[in-house]
């Protein structure tokens, strides 16, 4: 069903204002009111201003920022959990601002599932009551939901726990409870809050490969919410930076690395193991006549860390990088593959010389 | 200066004028509405009688079997049991065994009712602040009026009898069930009820799946605040010809029979430590899984 006819997320000039008279100031906030001013004169919070998203069908979304800068309120006008003050927030066509209440309903019970950062199990319900949830809101006959939950039970690595409660496991195990929940559901869209935020280093990693394992056969279209660059690079085919209420940069993770919009996206890219995520072609030179590269050749799209395992293992010398043709289109070697991996300047002065002002 | 020492009050006249202009207008009131209203009352008058019938004519040994049988399913604890066991045997021999029956059947009554109508009323008060707010004061004056001020409009309107003393008893043992509703109500983790409204859940899904079983352990507090609090007014409600063991004991002040005294409070006393043990055990089961853990 997810991937059928699905149009993707839409989010047009949103605008959030939290306070008693907010549609009043939606116009001096177009006009170019702060965040701050509007506080200060108005006593209202800006929550989220002119924001525009494209999330296409069947990719993961990420929206990053620090906390507080509106990602929460941002993910809840998807299934409008919050209402916006002005905008549009088209899910698959349907302008989900207009739904009436009975629309609103079966849209949420239809079209969207959720993951919470505090996982937000009912606590009096066993795993398996907790799972299918979402069926039987929906009204679904019991046995048949008890069916599809205890297929998304084995599949998120719970099975033998269906009869244990919340409070009986680990975090990590409960946030399984709170995918399988939102699986079982089975709506295109899938909102996560910070799903792993709440999760140990190694969990997170470990949820991290079950949502991509995931991913590959479901093919949601998934809005993913984390103030966490790796996790957003590991995760993200889309990944938006919001701040104070506004996206800062939209693009995929090459975008948001080597070419960070500001001071503050750079912040955050600085910390990044840039080996796992640039990737070859922002390195290479072009090639010149006459080069005679070593045998071997890495694809591209290949990262940086990749390349240097391949080539650790040759002989000294350039390599050609071929494109999906097999037609070589730049060339590397070991000496620029450090480089870039340990000094941003390097791997961005060759590629776009304009960045390095930003770093 | 007068006015300095003495307070301006009202003049006499005028005092007695009002008083007696409200009296009179109760009067009429009662007149005309009295029986329509006891009317509307006999369903818990035949409630009432059938509770009491069962508790008195049934064999004591098959009572005391369904009490024991109650405080095992409910607190699954051998001491507890042995406890209502011991206390059983010891009213049944000092022969008190049909006054605490009779004063059982009325707690019972009593409590069904405070459930029945205080839930809604708590469930109410915790959509709207503005209720709350209007019913809270109310409450108060219920739990702070000296019980015997609404005996009087209540046997006013209803004479003497087990009705109007179940009236009474439950104005009085009301409130904590209204308010611990309500406060268990507004308690529960918001986190969770958000996530319900997410999957879309209907606000009647919404009471009966989150807020209610989440709130559960607090109005099984209410439950036992109020059980307890209906027992404190036995001795009250008997005055108004409510039988049971609150009638030897009003024996027992105005001829001052100090063990008659002694033995029947002792037995409400005894009641009392049953049903609370009980109902807390009961409440603490409920507990088990119920808390929100995160991480
Ligand atoms: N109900 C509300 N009333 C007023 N301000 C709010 C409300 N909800 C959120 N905010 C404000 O909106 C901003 C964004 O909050 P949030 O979306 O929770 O941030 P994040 O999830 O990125 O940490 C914060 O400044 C917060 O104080
Ligand atoms: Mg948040």
């Amino acid at each position: 069903m997810a991937d059928q006819h699905f149009d993707g997320i839409k989010i047009r000039h949103l605008y959030k204002i939290f306070g008693p008279n907010a549609s009043a100031h939606v116009e001096a906030v177009r006009n170019g009111l702060s965040k701050a001013e509007l506080n200060e004169k108005f006593g209202h919070v800006l929550g989220l201003k002119d924001i525009n998203i494209e999330m296409p069908s069947g990719c993961v979304q990420v929206i990053m920022g620090l906390s507080g800068s509106g990602k929460s309120t941002l993910i809840r006008h998807i299934n409008r959990l919050i209402d916006p003050t002005a905008g549009e927030v088209l899910v698959n066509g349907v302008d989900v601002v207009k739904m009436n209440e009975l629309e609103l309903r079966e849209f949420r019970r239809q079209q969207t599932a959720m993951v919470f950062q505090k996982f937000a199990l009912l606590p009096h319900r066993n795993v398996l009551d907790n799972t299918l949830y979402g069926l039987e809101v929906q009204g679904v006959e019991r046995s048949k939901a008890v069916d599809v939950a205890m297929r998304w039970i084995e599949r998120v690595g719970l099975k033998g726990f269906e009869s244990k409660y919340p409070n009986q496991l680990s975090g990590g195990m409960q946030q399984r409870v709170g995918l399988a929940r939102a699986l079982a559901n089975d709506a295109p869209v899938l909102l996560m809050d910070e799903a792993y935020s709440a999760l140990d280093p190694l969990i997170r990693t470990d949820m991290q490969s079950v949502l991509l394992d995931l991913q590959k056969e479901i093919r949601k279209t998934i809005v993913f919410i984390t103030h966490d660059l790796d996790e957003a690079l590991r995760l993200g085919d889309q990944i938006a930076i919001l701040r104070d209420g506004e996206v800062i940069q939209q693009g995929n993770s090459q975008d948001i690395v080597l070419r960070p919009a500001d001071d503050y996206v750079a912040n955050f890219v600085k910390e990044v193991n840039r080996g796992r995520v640039v990737q070859v072609e922002a390195v290479m030179v072009p090639p010149w006549a006459g080069l005679s590269p070593t045998c071997m050749t890495i694809p591209a799209g290949t990262t940086i860390e990749d390349a240097m395992r391949v080539i650790a293992k040759g002989p000294d010398g350039d390599v050609a990088v071929v494109g999906p043709g097999g037609e070589p289109i730049g060339v590397v070697n070991l000496r620029q593959l450090a480089g870039a991996m340990v000094n941003s300047h390097g791997a961005v002065s060759q590629h776009d010389g304009s960045v390095a002002r930003a770093l | 200066m007068e006015w300095f020492y003495e307070f301006p009050s009202m003049n006499d006249d005028s005092l007695r004028t009002l008083k007696k202009a409200i009296d009179e207008g109760f009067r009429t009131f009662t007149r005309a509405y009295g029986d329509a209203i006891e009317g509307f009352f006999s369903p818990l008058q035949h409630f009432l009688i059938a509770a009491e019938r069962f508790m008195t004519q049934t064999p004591w040994p098959i009572i005391t079997l369904i009490i024991l049988a109650i405080a095992w399913g409910a607190s699954r604890s051998w001491k507890i049991v042995l406890g209502c066991l011991v206390t059983l045997l010891a009213i049944g021999y000092f022969d008190m065994w049909d006054d605490t029956m009779r004063t059982i059947s009325m707690i019972f009554v009593c409590t069904i009712l405070s459930i029945a109508v205080g839930i809604p009323i708590g469930i109410l008060m915790s959509r709207s602040d503005r209720l709350q707010r209007l019913v809270n004061p109310a409450l108060d004056v219920m739990q702070t009026m000296p019980s015997f001020v609404y005996l009087i409009p209540v046997v006013m309107l209803l004479g003497i009898g087990k009705v109007p003393g179940l009236i009474a008893v439950v104005i009085y043992a009301i409130p904590p069930m209204i308010r611990l509703t309500d406060l268990g109500i507004r308690l529960v983790d918001k986190d969770v009820l958000e996530a319900a409204e997410a999957f879309g859940s209907s606000s009647w899904q919404k009471l009966k799946n989150v807020q209610l079983p989440l709130a559960l352990p607090t109005i099984m507090a209410g439950i036992n605040q109020t059980i307890m609090m209906a027992l404190a007014m036995v001795v009250i409600a008997s005055m108004i010809g409510v039988q049971g063991l609150g009638q030897p004991v009003l024996k027992a002040i105005a001829n001052q029979y100090f063990t008659l005294g002694i033995f029947n409070g002792l037995a409400i006393v005894g009641i009392a430590i049953i049903f609370d043990r009980v109902s807390q055990a009961y409440g603490q089961r409920l507990q088990k899984h119920r808390e929100v853990v995160h991480g």
